[in-house]
Parts: C-alpha cells; structure tokens; sequence
C-alpha cells in the first residue's frame, strides 16, 4: 500500500487498553511531514501510551498508524529507521558514561567505529556535555541526561522525532535551550511530535496542537484557534453569595453570549472574554440585579482554562489512574 | 549546528522491514561490549565467579575428601570437574537475575525503538556473561591446581573441558534468562532459579559416586543432563577422551537453545 508522503503521522482510532483501564481511547492525529505538532493534555492523558504506539513500543490494540506511510504494525522495523524517540525518563545506560552511550547507540545504528566516534564527538559538543563526556550518568542533572538522551535520538538523523515531555522538570533557563534546539531540528527539515503540559510549551513550539483527555483527542487545531475557543483570556469571578451562582450565569449567556463554567468546588465562575469591552455591561447587569462580587481577575488562557472549557472538568491528577511506563512493563 | 545535518527525506532512504543475519551478529557483538563495560564499571558483580568458586571448592574438597575418597588429594579429580560445572552454571543464573534488573531501565525502551535485531539485547547480554564463565572457570582450576589437582591428560585438554561448560553454561543461561524476561521482580528471578539449579547440580554426580544412592535417585542422576556434562569433563580432563557423555551434553545444550532462545525472546517481544 503506497500512502502519500504529506504526512509524517497518520493515526486513526489508536485504542490501548490495561486492564480495564482505556489508556488511549480512539486517537486520530494527523501530522504534516516538517512541521511540529504538539499533544497537549495532563498526566494520564494517554500522550505517552499514543507515542509508544507510533513507536513501535507498544502494539495498539485497535486503529491503524502510518509514518511516513509505512504501518505501524506490519512494517515496524522500517518505522523504527525513521524515527528518534526522546522519552519522558531518559532512555540512556546510567551505568556508562556519556560518550559510552553514544558510542554504543551509533554502533548499534550500523555506524562504523571511526563513524561513530566522529558522530559521538559532534553530538557531545552540539550538545554542550564535552566536558562531562566520561564521567558516569549518576552524577548527571536533569537537564545534562535530557540533552544526552535528545543527542541519542539524533545520531541516524531520524526524520521524524518524539520528545515525550522534553522540559517536564526543567528549570526556566534549560527549558530555552531545549526549545532551542527543537527549532533548530525543524529547520533542518525533521519532523518532530511532542507531547506536553505545558500550553506555553505547545504555543511556543507546535505549528498544531492536539488536546488529549483520557485517551481522546478533544481539540486539534493551531494555538490561535484553541486559544479562540477559550476566549482570548478569560475573566474569573467569585460571589459574594454563592446563591446567585444560577443567576450570574444566566446573565454572562445574556450579555457577553457564552457559556460560564462553575468551578469544581462551585464559588468560582470561570467566562471567556473575546471582547473587554462587553464586560462593563456585564458588572452593570451584576449590580442592577444585586449580584455581588467577592473578587474579579483576568485570566489569560491556560491549560487548566482549555481543559474546563473543552472538557467539562479540570485537570486533575490522574497518576493514580494511569499505570505509568515503569508499572506498565510490570503488570504486562 | 554541525552535528544536526539536513535530513535525508524518507522517500531517499533504503529501508528494509528485516534484519539480515550479518546485522545481527553485529548487534550482538556490540550489546555484549555493552555488557561489559558495565562490567567494568561495577566490578563487584564478578564476586559470584571469583570469590565463590574459591570457597566452594576448599569446602567441599575438605569437607567429602576424606570421607569419600580417602584423601583430599584422591578427591580432586573427581571434584574439580563437579565443582567447575556447578560453579558455572549457577553463574549463569545471575545472567537471568541482572537482565531482569537491566530491562527496568529505560535504555531498555531505547532499544526497543532501534532498528536493530530484536535478539541483541538478549543475545549480547548471554554473551558477555561467557566472560562471567571463563573466569570462574580459570578460578576453579587455579584453585584446584593449587590444592594439588594435575589433569591426567594435561593443560590443554583440561581447558577443553572447560570450554565445553562455558557452552553448556552458554546454553542453560537461555532458560534463566526465559525467567528473567516473564518474572516481575529479580528477586522472584533467583528464588525460581534456584529451585531448579539446586535438584539439578546436586542430584548428580558431581560430589558422589551415583552408586551409592538410592536406586530411585541413582536413575534420576544417570539421566541428569548435568551428569553427563560433568562425566564428560572428567574423561577430557583426566583422560583426554571425549565420549557418548560429551556429545549427550552438547546435545542437551543445543535443544535447551532452541527451544528457550525462541520462548525469551518471544516473551521479551511480548512486554516490547
């Protein structure tokens, strides 16, 4: 079967289920060749089950994916060629040292010795970790292991790369350099897919966003249509008299024309803002039918925002849920 | 950004969906260099194979020499060969037991997002382990030579004897390492081990004469594969002939491979 070469990523109706737990519940992304697309979603979203599948480390157990229109399944070891895969928890030998892990990774990848000593070299300085090349793992940061691991991906130059959560637990300073080289990868014609917390992340980096909320896409599109479906900001208020709640909803649909969502412990009402302007007529329409405010606050959209808004409910911490990779691979 | 060259696009690309045979003796070569750079890098793994085999043989040959050969002297040859087959083996339950503990890294994941052999995590990792076999072996002869233990058919055949435990050592390593792959835990890995390795070294004829059992046991230790093999090191090593014994064990190795190398790397694949 000949598929166009468009697409980087074509994944219909992934599922994976553990237990009776549906980890990914139905995925469709596609994902244009050159170009970032970011998935979005909190922990236990099933971004990294999605990624495992695309992978070839996990065998979906329904759908169908294509990378760079060769399946997932049946062709596994020609996907595995062009892809580098960045995991959540650095995929490198603690055991060895950094040059020890790169050497070992080109000579697997069918380098030569002197090829891979070259290639070790260039990734090690590219990556800034020259001077901390022999000395063992263990005594590497967060940071220094994350750039080691994202160098291992880059050693066969894949055409299309997974980084499942490259700056989760970075500080700000490291975070801008991983975001740097993301920038640099695609300006050197790779594709990359990665998946993240953070919105800041996706709208710094992703050309298309996919929101993902227990196992299912729920948005797709680019930052700015997401970030319009929330409302440019949105506008927070809390009431004096949490009675009143029916009613200040009833008039934020009257007035400004949208949807007000309560929050989960239910003082807190969270409206989408498209137009400032509208809101004067809003507090006007509060004190005319004696509604009274406690506090008010602007909000610009997070992702907690995108997720009360697309899905009904919060972001919550599913790690309990969600067996992680490391469980996983026991209770299989 | 020199490192990061322009990518080659996809359609460009000579992509195959199988390993050839040449790529994965290859892989393997290079996870076993893998295996033992780790080596290195935490020695005190080789206790097992360099402590061990001293204190077992002193003990044993102490302790049954007299009783059971009249002398310590007389004993050796019958236990030096006994002694370097259940050293050996039970070295290579340690394989199972550090491969569980090595899959639950996450370089592991890497691997498994390689286009490289499936085997060669696995296989490299049985191979290294043969450099685990040979120095215990080199241990136990050193020891025993050192007791006073002479090959009747000298160095070189003793060597051979050798060797041939190193395979069969190779080969029952695959059973462990079927355990370590399908076990939750490395703990559970040694506990299961065991259960099988001790009925099996010590019902045969490695410490005793077979002859003096019971004649339910006598017929358990005649078939043990491990009395074959041990039988088949004495007549190398004493006599420097190589008989019915050693071609039974070598076979019992083959089949041993054949049957658990597809079992653990089907499992493995499995929890890919």
């Amino acid at each position: 079967m000949t598929r166009s070469s468009e697409w980087a990523v074509e994944a219909h109706g992934l599922v994976k289920v553990f237990g009776d737990n549906r980890a990914v519940d139905g995925v469709d992304l596609t994902v244009r060749a050159g170009t970032v697309y970011g998935v979005l979603g909190p922990n236990g979203a099933g971004k990294t089950t999605t990624i495992s599948m695309l992978a070839t480390l996990l065998k979906p157990d329904a759908g169908e994916g294509f990378v760079f229109g060769h399946d997932i399944r049946r062709e596994q070891q020609v996907v595995r060629q062009l892809i580098g895969v960045t995991a959540q928890f650095a995929s490198v030998d603690e055991t060895l040292s950094a040059t020890e892990n790169l050497m070992i990774f080109s000579r697997l990848l069918g380098l030569n010795g002197r090829e891979a000593k070259r290639k070790t070299t260039e990734l090690l300085e590219e990556f800034g970790l020259t001077e901390a090349a022999k000395r063992p793992l263990k005594k590497f940061s967060g940071g220094m292991r994350r750039r080691l691991d994202l160098a291992a991906s880059l050693i066969a130059q894949p055409p299309l790369i997974f980084l499942d959560e490259p700056t989760t637990g970075l500080d700000p300073r490291t975070r801008a350099q991983m975001w740097d080289t993301i920038r640099r990868l695609v300006s050197t014609g790779s594709t990359v897919l990665l998946t993240t917390q953070y919105l800041d992340e996706a709208d710094q980096l992703a050309d298309r966003i996919a929101v993902i909320d227990r196992g299912r896409v729920v948005a797709e599109g680019t930052a700015d249509e997401l970030k319009a479906s929330v409302g440019e900001s949105s506008l927070q208020l809390r009431l004096s008299d949490p009675a009143d709640i029916e009613d200040a909803r009833r008039a934020i649909r009257t007035v400004l024309d949208v949807e007000a969502v309560v929050s989960p412990e239910g003082s807190r009402i969270t409206a989408p803002m498209r137009d400032a302007d509208t809101v004067t007529d809003l507090f006007v329409t509060f004190r005319e039918a004696g509604i009274h405010l406690q506090e008010m606050s602007v909000q610009k959209p997070t992702l907690d925002e995108v997720f009360l808004t697309l899905t009904g409910h919060g972001v919550e911490d599913e790690k309990a849920d969600e067996p992680s990779a490391e469980e996983e691979k026991v209770n299989a | 950004m020199s490192a990061i060259a322009t990518i080659t696009p996809p359609s460009e690309r000579n992509l195959k969906n199988h390993v050839s045979l040449r790529q994965t003796l290859a892989n393997t070569v290079t996870m076993a260099h893998r295996g033992l750079l780790k080596v290195r890098r935490t020695p005190e793994q080789l206790m097992d194979v360099t402590l061990q085999p001293v204190i077992f043989t002193v003990m044993f040959a102490f302790l049954f020499g007299g009783a059971l050969a009249g002398s310590v002297q007389n004993y050796l040859p019958q236990l030096i060969p006994g002694i370097l087959v259940q050293t050996v083996i039970t070295a290579s339950v340690v394989t199972g037991v550090q491969l569980r503990e090595d899959m639950d890294k996450g370089v592991f994941d890497r691997f498994k997002s390689l286009p490289i052999a499936r085997i060669a995590p696995l296989s490299g990792a049985l191979l290294a382990d043969t450099l685990r076999y040979t120095i215990a072996t080199a241990v136990t002869f050193i020891v025993g030579f050192a007791m006073g233990y002479r090959p009747g058919a000298g160095v070189g055949f003793a060597a051979l004897g050798g060797l041939l435990v190193i395979v069969c050592a190779w080969a029952i390593s695959w059973i462990f390492a079927f355990f370590g792959v399908i076990a939750r835990t490395a703990g559970s890995v040694q506990g299961i081990s065991f259960l099988i390795l001790f009925p099996l070294t010590f019902f045969s004829n490695a410490f005793v004469s077979p002859s003096t059992l019971p004649s339910w046991l006598e017929w358990f230790v005649n078939i043990n594969p491990v009395s074959h093999l041990v039988t088949a090191v004495r007549d190398l090593a004493n006599n420097g002939t190589f008989g019915a014994d050693g071609w039974i064990a070598l076979a019992g190795a083959a089949v041993i491979v054949a049957v658990f190398a597809p079992l653990t790397v089907r499992a493995y694949m499995r929890k890919a």
